[in-house]
């Protein structure tokens, strides 16, 4: 039977991997390694991204953090960016597009909660003025994905943290987790980690070509101070070698963040669909199936949704008739997609169990603060 | 249960698990203690991910057996792969107890090939292939459990701006949208298929060349559609809809408001919406209580804005023919007010609505003769004029009394 081979192989592989463990070469484990797409590593500790002790995770030497204007909402979980390039490379500069980053680039994004002295995860977190040392003596890690650049494009690799490491799993995991919600409730969710796959459903911004590419590393994502504070990122990367060919900031598009009550309602809105919508609805993206275009380039108000009909969206449309009604969010589908948990209607279809208040929030005002009303077309 | 389904696949994964390990066995930490997931235990569900999520083309992904059940999405983005199952009635996906995921099963590969399974109750849609060229869905059932029921997944079998698709001797029940939805793709077949208890049986959508044949479509609420949507990259056109069965779809429009089909009456046989040459013909078409066939344009739907309409959108249904059909029954009962006072008053209390029921839009730079041509015996077009507030309503044929050139036969590429 096949079920016997498999544990047999799998027994052996065990022990292999026992014996390897204390025959493997050492040396000082600081440095970053690469892998063959045939040989990735099942434990993230290999690739000497991080060094982790137990209560604290470390960047290693070349390895920068860095943060984008505003971020993808994932269950309010709490995210370390890092990028290392190979030594004396340097990523492209691209006014719209992902940067073009020299081959055998790692990007990394951890995900993690805060937790609860009784143990449940909170959304909210204070950033340490230490930018390359995280604390995780309050915090669980929850999972590791890289990017990793080879000759033949950009691979996906999520790694769940179990213990002391995090581990390859290419079919990515399901967790149970109670958070407690700024108003004293808890509630569980599952945590879901994107298989390799599901990676490529966001990652794979150009859906024909199927080639996945870094979303954040963009231009007007990036092109702010890190976790807001003074400086700019463009500029810290051009300084270290690190990008080629950054015009002067006052030519960089820059997109807003999305909870800075000081900027444009519009300007806002736009970073947010841009950031969390746009890597599918776009002209090339999985999402082009339904005419639906919310990616920062997009100027037709009609493919932005207002007064746009639904093409298959099934329930997802919550009984309401078009993207987006002006003046009217809760007449609006794109509002009904964000409000709604059901895996079969909700937005993003990927990477939240949880509704995002914040979100929904703004992108109401913005949908209240529209002038317009859709009319019945006539045949006149 | 056993534990076969990966018959070359996870093979291939293992020796390049024991190879990365020994490639990457320096700097270990501390801790030697082999921490992985607990391999012997691997749920069914994990091991058809794996096989998927490591698949290479050319592989066969074969699912024995038994009810499966699944709580995430699967997806596979591998070309050349081949999910096989022991048979739609045995081989079975059940997503009853989903807890994550759009689909049941998402595909973005070409050179697909699944058959002999079934995938059951899944959140949203149940197959959807996303792009990819030569697709082959055979003998697939796809099925909400629970019957006819809003809250149900969206689309059954679901090609999507796919080319060279082969839909066969399928079944599709419980779609809230469509049992069978092949939308914004190239040179289809769906054939040999039987599309039951969905809001909509079997819909063609903004597809150039599709034959739709030897189907049945009973007790949808819909059961053969073939519309156009605007704000799509593509207008479809050229659909033959033939040889089909096409009998009793009554049942009560089950979809959530606001899509394109929650517009469609129970009762509806065939409905064309905005769509161009179509060829209907050699179908059994029977007892649809709103009407056998309807023909409408894009202002019928339910819903349009006329806000930055979508440039290039034709709106109008035009080179329709339909000829040599078997109808019977039908149109006694409409699914609407205005269709059922028509009824009342112009065929009386025992009466039916003729055949085929037009809305009567035209654009203004065409006539009447490049909407819809009617070679079938004694049945009639009712044009019950709602361009014209229903002023006009007549089964007058002098201008459906035409023939079109008849459209060609889908051929599949080889593959």
């Amino acid at each position: 039977m096949a079920a016997d081979k498999h544990a047999a192989s799998l027994k052996m592989l065990t022990a292999a991997l026992i014996v390897l463990l204390f025959t493997g070469c050492s040396d000082d484990g600081a440095s970053v390694r690469q892998f063959s797409a045939d040989a990735y590593p099942q434990r993230l500790s290999e690739w000497g991204l991080f060094d982790y002790s137990g209560a604290q995770l470390r960047l290693s030497d070349g390895v920068e953090a860095y943060d984008l204007n505003t971020p993808l909402f994932t269950d309010y979980a709490q995210k370390l960016r890092t990028v290392w390039m190979p030594s004396g490379s340097a990523a492209q500069y691209s006014s719209d597009a992902t940067f073009e980053f020299p081959v055998g680039t790692i990007i990394s994004k951890t995900f993690f909660y805060p937790m609860t002295d009784t143990g449940l995860v909170r959304a909210d977190f204070t950033w340490p003025e230490n930018t390359r040392t995280l604390s995780t003596d309050a915090v669980t890690l929850m999972e590791t994905r890289l990017l990793v650049k080879q000759a033949s494009g950009w691979d996906a690799l999520p790694y769940v943290w179990q213990g002391d490491d995090a581990y390859l799993k290419i079919a990515g995991d399901l967790k149970m987790l109670e958070m407690s919600l700024p108003d004293g409730e808890a509630q569980t969710f599952p945590y879901i980690v994107p298989s390799r796959n599901q990676c490529a459903s966001c990652h794979a911004t150009n859906h024909t070509t199927g080639a996945l590419k870094p979303i954040g590393p963009k231009a007007r994502h990036l092109n702010r101070g890190y976790l807001g504070r003074d400086g700019n990122q463009l500029l810290e990367w051009q300084s270290a070698g690190r990008l080629q060919n950054l015009p002067v900031l006052e030519e960089v598009a820059i997109n807003a963040d999305f909870t800075d009550n000081s900027q444009f309602l519009a300007a806002r809105s736009r970073a947010y669909l841009d950031i969390n919508c746009g890597h599918c609805h776009n002209a090339q993206g999985a999402a082009d199936t339904s005419g639906l275009l919310l990616d920062a380039s997009v100027e037709s108000n009609r493919q932005l949704g207002l007064c746009k009909p639904p093409i298959a969206a099934g329930g997802g449309t919550g009984g309401r008739t078009y993207s987006i009604v002006p003046g009217e969010p809760d007449h609006s589908i794109l509002i009904y997609r964000l409000e709604t948990t059901d895996p079969g209607t909700m937005m993003p279809e990927l990477g939240r169990s949880l509704v995002h208040q914040e979100g929904v929030t703004l992108l109401k005002d913005w949908i209240t603060s529209l002038d317009g009303e859709c009319v019945e077309m006539s045949s006149d | 249960m056993t534990y076969t389904i990966t018959s070359h696949s996870l093979a291939r994964f293992l020796p390049v698990i024991v190879l990365s390990a020994m490639l990457s066995a320096c700097g270990q930490p501390e801790s030697a203690a082999p921490a992985e997931q607990p391999t012997t235990q691997i749920s069914y569900e994990e091991q058809l991910r794996l096989a998927l999520e490591t698949a290479s083309p050319g592989d066969v992904i074969t699912v024995p057996e038994g009810v499966h059940p699944m709580t995430r999405s699967l997806v596979l983005n591998t070309d050349g792969v081949t999910i096989r199952g022991a048979g739609m009635d045995k081989s079975v996906l059940s997503f009853a107890g989903q807890l994550a995921g759009a689909e049941g099963l998402l595909v973005n590969a070409s050179d697909f090939t699944i058959e002999d399974i079934a995938i059951e109750d899944s959140k949203g849609d149940a197959l959807k292939v996303n792009e990819g060229r030569n697709i082959i869905i055979r003998r697939v059932r796809t099925e909400w459990t629970r019957g006819p029921h809003t809250e149900n997944g969206a689309y059954g079998i679901y090609p999507v701006q796919t080319e060279n698709v082969l839909v066969e001797g399928s079944v599709a029940v419980g779609a809230s949208d469509a049992g069978i939805y092949v939308g914004q793709s190239r040179n289809v077949v769906v054939k040999d298929s039987r599309a039951e208890y969905n809001v909509a049986g079997i819909e063609i959508e903004n597809t150039i060349h599709a034959d739709v044949f030897n189907n049945i479509a009973t007790n949808n609420t819909g059961g053969i559609l073939v519309f156009n949507m605007p704000d799509l990259p593509q207008l479809g056109h050229s659909t033959r809809v033939f040889n089909n069965t096409i009998v009793t779809n009554n049942t009560g429009n089950f979809a959530p408001p606001g899509g394109a089909v929650a517009g469609v009456p129970a009762g509806s046989g065939i409905v064309i919406n905005a769509n161009d040459k179509v060829e209907i013909f050699d179908n059994d078409i029977a007892d649809n209580q709103t009407a056998n066939i309807l023909i409408s344009s894009y202002f019928s739907a339910g819903y349009s804005s006329d806000r930055e309409t979508a440039e290039a959108f034709d709106p109008y249904p035009e080179g329709i023919f339909i000829y040599a059909n078997r109808f019977r029954d039908g149109g006694n009962a409409p699914d609407r007010e205005e269709l059922e006072m028509l009824r009342l008053a112009m065929f009386g209390e025992e009466g039916s609505l003729p055949d085929v029921v037009w809305d009567g839009f035209v654009n203004p730079e065409l006539s009447a003769e490049n909407v819809l041509c009617v070679d079938n015996g004694e049945s009639l077009v009712i044009n019950i004029d709602a361009a014209g507030g229903y002023e006009n309503v007549t089964v007058d044929m002098t201008a459906h009394t035409c023939e079109l050139e008849k459209l060609t036969e889908v051929v599949l590429a080889a593959n």
